[in-house]
């Protein structure tokens, strides 16, 4: 796959990212690189190998379904940049 | 014209229900103060790590199996990237990849006939939080008290025509969630939640034509006109030769209509990758067994139980089971008064009648059993009528009201005094000295007048065979 400006772009607007042109060139560098190293790995026979979901040796971590350990409003809200009453408040946003 | 089909696929969101939220231990409590079910997990703070709720896991494999799916025993989470306010992590937790549940069916009737609709996955999910849009003019509120609530979603194959096989397909869902426990699956609370995935193509196409989804549909009625609507909407755009565009679209009840949501080009990229913070699970044979014999009665089982232990007909048991609630206050109503077949017709008759009228649903029922129980012990013991018992039903239904305590307060007790009657009835025939005529005459019928007009005197406080009797006995002296 070509990486290319547009591309960047792209990603960099689904991300919420404001880039300079520097960054720009850097990423589109990099971009390259790693997909060069995928591309490897696609030239590999892995016709065999179960992929990898999770790189630690764990599986069916769980918990109890118990209610417990909630945190009080004034803490919840404690780090919001913007609140108002009880609520959490965001610039307008409709969908 | 053309003749045309259409063909409907749903997704539908059913909220689980645990006690506790998906990944943290915060309560999944409806309606409590905004913001009061919060942790550093589930507003998405950073540093803090899921751990995944056992029982979410057991409810939706309990789903997949009553829908007839196969378990995916090897299954993981994904995350679905996207910014919106009411999602704080910017990322959702789902399954891509390797849904929980696949490949199922149910099986729905309608007028048409049997008919099995396919089910092509069922996944697990947490829900968002609730944004309120209108409370100030500068901005939005956000209360994240829904914020991880375990949701699953099932997704239907298309393979719904009408708007009444989606509606039967809905409610023998909700059916079947409901007798399973793992949802109560109220529309207006939101935990039942259904898209509309919907297409027209020419009758005997194969092909499917350009679908567009329909979001927050929140009753079947909404529902039922919005398949209408759509299906319109699109069939005039092929008629006037224009394409039908792939996009969502919000169904506007009040306006009839479909509106195009502004959706941006790259709504749909939503990243997905392998969530690094949730382990794989590996679901065991013996685990699924186990909650296969953990299945409690569906329907069909009670129907049959119903005819054998309680004697009432078939029809009667398939209705009151047709609706979880509707089964629930039945058992316990004939629990304290014995009396199935009464409470049977009580349930079919007036409680469904009130139902309609109201435009409630089952789920709504807000009286104790002991109060109809109450009442049809009132009636057996002919201490009030039919028509006064209806009009106590009524205020059952809407106020819980105890119905000897309303009788006695509205004094609407039979009068059985015969000595007051008989001069109520003597006055009555007084004014009516035709009617004597009458039924000299041989005219029978003019004892159900005279019935008639003693019980409105009586504001319908009589018994009407004694009300009768003492007739005759005056008419024929
Ligand atoms: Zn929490």
């Amino acid at each position: 796959m070509e990486i290319t400006e547009e591309i960047i772009h792209k990603v960099a607007e689904l991300s919420k990212l404001r880039l300079t042109d520097k960054e720009k060139d850097k990423l589109l560098e990099s971009f390259h690189g790693f997909l060069n190293y995928v591309q490897t790995m696609n030239d590999l026979d892995t016709k065999d190998v179960e992929p990898m979901t999770h790189v630690l040796p764990l599986k069916n971590v769980f918990r109890e379904d118990r209610v417990c350990q909630e945190t009080d409003r004034e803490s919840v809200l404690k780090n919001a940049p913007e609140k108002k009453d009880r609520y959490f408040a965001v610039p307008k946003t409709v969908e | 014209m053309k003749l045309y089909e259409t063909v409907i696929g749903l997704e539908v969101h059913v909220e689980l229900a645990t006690k506790s939220k998906i990944f943290c231990s915060c309560s999944t409590e409806f309606g409590g103060e905004p913001n009061s079910h919060c942790c550093p997990i589930c507003i998405g703070l950073p540093g803090t790590l899921p751990v995944l709720n056992k029982k979410v896991v057991e409810y939706a494999i309990a789903a997949g199996l009553a829908l007839n799916c196969s378990i995916t025993q090897k299954c993981k989470f994904d995350r679905k990237n996207y910014f919106y306010p009411d999602l704080p992590k910017a990322y959702q937790v789902s399954q891509l990849y390797l849904p929980l549940c696949r490949n199922g069916y149910i099986e729905i009737e309608t007028e048409a006939g049997k008919k099995r609709i396919g089910i092509h996955e069922i996944h697990i999910e947490e829900d968002a939080g609730k944004l309120i849009h209108d409370a100030f003019e500068d901005g939005s509120l956000i209360d994240y008290n829904r914020c991880g609530i375990p949701l699953i979603e099932i997704v239907s194959e298309p393979d719904m025509r009408s708007p009444q096989e989606v509606i039967a397909y809905l409610e023998k869902l909700k059916m079947i969630l409901q007798y399973l426990g793992v949802s109560d699956c109220k529309m207006q609370e939101g935990s039942l939640r259904a898209d509309i995935n919907l297409s027209v193509r020419e009758l005997g196409s194969n092909q499917l034509g350009v679908r567009t989804e329909m979001k927050n549909m929140n009753s079947f009625k909404a529902i039922a006109r919005a398949i209408e609507g759509e299906s319109k909407r699109q069939i005039e755009l092929l008629e006037a030769n224009k394409a039908v565009i792939q996009e969502t679209r919000r169904w506007d009840d009040k306006l009839n209509t479909s509106i195009s949501m502004r959706s941006k080009e790259d709504a749909k990229d939503y990243r997905y990758f392998p969530d690094p913070d949730l382990p794989p699970m590996e679901i065991s044979q013996e685990w699924i067994d186990q909650i296969k014999g953990r299945q409690p009665e569906l329907r069909d089982e009670k129907v049959e139980r119903y005819q054998r232990d309680y004697g009432i007909p078939a029809y009667d048991a398939s209705i009151i089971t047709g609706i979880k609630k509707l089964a629930e206050l039945f058992e316990e109503t004939v629990e304290i008064c014995g009396k199935a077949k009464e409470v049977s017709n009580w349930i079919i008759v007036e409680l469904m009648r009130l139902l309609r009228e109201e435009e409630m649903e089952a789920e709504d029922i807000c009286f104790a059993p002991v109060n109809l129980a109450k009442l049809i012990q009132l009636i057996e013991e002919g201490k009030i009528n039919r028509t006064v018992a209806k009009e106590v039903f009524e205020h059952i239904f809407k106020e819980n009201v105890n119905p000897e305590e309303y009788v006695e307060q509205h004094d609407l007790s039979l009068v059985s005094d015969d000595g007051l009657l008989r001069s109520v009835i003597e006055k009555i025939i007084l004014e009516n000295p035709k009617s004597l005529e009458d039924y000299r005459n041989g005219k029978d019928k003019v004892i159900g007048y005279l019935v008639g007009q003693t019980m409105k005197e009586m504001k319908g406080k009589a018994d009407p065979s004694m009300v009768k009797d003492i007739i005759y006995d005056l008419l024929n002296p």
